[in-house]
């Protein structure tokens, strides 16, 4: 009797450019969908995509005072940011004692000076020095505290407030990593003053593939059709949403890319309407000039007027719709995705209108929200699809030869691209003109 | 729709509260919604804090969910309708609600607490959501209604369950 028996991928299979077929001068753009299921893909994207990438950490308003510390998987490590009680400056550790190995931090947020591993109470303080070895005298005058510091992460860098990490130690930094995402974070950093993470956490999960959602993230086309009750739950409110999604997708290059539209709704900032209540009216139009002294005119319409789904590769996604969204996700399998969402606002703004943004959020966004769960089923529902069999490839051509809009695929070509020449084995710092050559190609 | 009680706020019983709790549970289990909403007082408040934050104030914290009665009604017609597509087909629920607690009253208001499952069974998969309901129930011309649900999660984090695209 024998088994049936699965067959192994083949080693070349795993090779991006197997997967993703980018034949730019037939305007088509085909991803095999081997890319979503197969758990050999899974374990490769794990070493080739996640271990070289510069991932999402944290914000550093979450750790605003010494000591502060957040713990929490990165690259589906276990992590801990913490900030120096000697010299206020952010650290990320491996969560794992350098004795035999326990997890270190405990707790998913607190404050402390020091973390003491509970196993044999070696202790370490917030800048990760081995400061205490219960019975030292049993080791050798020359128990080396300095080797036995926990181990930092990599390279750790902040890029105003929003900390990275990676586990490639020879990375390129991370301003050159952004490329043009950088523009894109700025519009939304710059916008909301003195930006802080509100306390409360979304951490929910789908069974589905982690690109899948990376590109419903960005995706422009399927607003209108899979998210039918909320727009009738925002016409019920008197928003006008004749407008639709009206806009433009960008390639920014490195992977990441942006669909960036006029909002057709109210934003939080500076784009009053009258859900916001008379009296913040005037505020908001303060806001708005003074957005415009410091920043000129058109930066501030874009910062005020526009919405913006930023894509920062692989996994970070920034909203700046109806609130601003901060979200990462990993795969725990190739079918299955854990994902992770904050909200990020002004630190100090009117009540009505903070009242206004987390209405906002939470009535589009998030898994109680009108429209998230319509997201997941959706990615649940191709997922089951892939599993059906007879289409090898998706099609993510959309919008190809022309200038991309919002409700185009360019914005997760940008991203397939880059992961096909990540699972390529391809290094940003081995790759200048490459890739432009390949956007001139496209164009 | 809500049973009528004759007697004043500090001497209701467990029994009571009971009858309205499980009226509740029935009702939602039957996705009977909008009949569900005629329990509650038009001021109601629903709120689910997040799993990482169950104390949060939702006037300045992230919470899951924070409706007004009108955005109750909102969820209700979006659940009611096909295009809610998390739901549609819906869900097979289960409420079950106990260990039912009355606090004394503070000022017109009865406070409540409960432990529940919820279990959701759809599409071959099922889910469980347990933790605590915190109520403030009211006596409106002889009715007894909810004036706030606070729905406090024991889980860790929402990820076996996915969402919560169901009512608690
Ligand atoms: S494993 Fe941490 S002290 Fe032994
Ligand atoms: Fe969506």
């Amino acid at each position: 009797m024998t088994a049936i028996e699965t067959p192994l991928i083949e080693a070349a299979q795993l090779n991006g450019s197997n997967l993703v077929l980018d034949e730019s001068a037939e305007r088509r753009f085909l991803v095999d969908r081997t890319a979503m299921t197969s758990p050999e893909i899974y374990a490769a994207e794990l070493k080739k995509v996640f271990d070289h990438s510069w991932l999402y950490v944290g914000h550093e308003s979450e750790i605003r005072n010494r000591g502060d510390y957040v713990r929490r998987p990165v690259g589906g490590r276990p992590v801990f940011m913490v900030r120096g009680a000697k010299t206020g400056a952010v650290n990320v550790f491996h969560n794992s004692c350098t004795h035999r190995g326990a997890v270190v931090c405990r707790q998913d947020s607190g404050n402390s000076k020091s973390f003491q591993c509970f196993y044999h109470a070696w202790t370490f303080s917030s800048e990760g020095n081995l400061v205490g070895v219960p019975g030292r005298d049993a080791y050798p005058d020359d128990l080396d505290y300095e080797q036995l510091g926990l181990a930092r992460v990599a390279r750790v860098e902040s890029y105003r407030g929003f900390v990275f990490a990676s586990f490639d130690p020879d990375i390129i930094d991370l301003v050159e990593y952004l490329a043009g995402a950088r523009e894109y974070l700025d519009y939304v950093i710059d916008a909301q003053g003195d930006l802080q993470i509100l306390a409360g956490t979304h951490e929910y999960g789908m069974q589905a593939n982690w690109k899948l959602l990376v590109e419903n993230s960005i995706d422009g086309y399927h607003a209108v059709p899979t998210h039918d009750t909320y727009f009738k739950y925002l016409a019920d409110l008197g928003t006008d949403l004749a407008g639709g999604v009206n806009g433009v997708a960008r390639d920014l290059g490195n992977g990441h890319a942006v669909m960036e539209y006029l909002a057709p709704w109210g934003r939080p900032i500076a784009k009053w309407e009258s859900i916001f209540g008379e009296a913040a009216n005037t505020e908001m139009a303060a806001i708005r000039a003074d957005l415009t002294a410091k920043f000129g005119e058109d930066r501030a319409a874009v910062m005020c007027d526009h919405n913006r789904n930023l894509l920062i590769y692989p996994n970070l996604i920034i909203n700046d719709i109806m609130a601003v969204t901060v979200r990462t996700f990993m795969p725990t399998s190739a079918t299955s995705t854990d994902i992770t969402g904050w909200q990020a606002a002004p630190h100090d703004e009117l009540p009505e209108v903070r009242q206004r943004r987390l209405d906002s959020f939470l009535t589009f966004l998030g898994p109680g929200g009108f429209a998230t769960p319509d997201d997941i089923e959706a990615l649940e529902s191709c997922q089951q699809g892939f599993a059906s069999g007879g289409v090898e490839f998706s099609d993510i051509s959309r919008g190809m030869g022309r200038d991309p809009l919002a409700t185009d695929e360019e914005q997760m070509r940008a991203f397939w691209r880059r992961w096909r020449d990540q699972m390529d084995g391809q290094r940003l710092d081995q790759m200048d003109g490459k890739r432009l050559d390949q956007k001139d190609g496209q164009r | 729709m809500s049973t009528v009680v004759t007697t004043p706020l500090a001497q209701l019983t467990r029994s009571d509260v009971e009858e309205l709790l499980f009226q509740e549970a029935e009702l939602l289990d039957d996705w009977q919604l909008n009949t569900w909403l005629t329990l509650y007082t038009d001021d109601a408040r629903y709120v689910i804090p997040c799993t990482d934050d169950r104390d949060a104030n939702p006037a300045s914290a992230l919470v899951l969910i924070d409706d007004n009665r009108m955005r109750m009604q909102a969820r209700v017609d979006r659940l009611n309708s096909r295009k809610a597509h998390r739901e549609y087909p819906h869900s097979n629920l289960r409420h079950l609600v106990t260990n039912i607690r009355l606090d004394a009253p503070v000022g017109d208001e009865l406070p409540v607490r409960a432990s529940f499952a919820v279990w959701r069974f759809r599409a071959g998969r099922e889910t469980v959501y347990v933790g605590r309901y915190h109520y403030r129930l009211v006596l409106s011309d002889g009715q007894l209604l909810i004036r706030s649900k606070r729905v406090e999660l024991d889980m860790t984090a929402l990820r076996p369950a996915s969402d919560v695209a169901v009512i608690l």
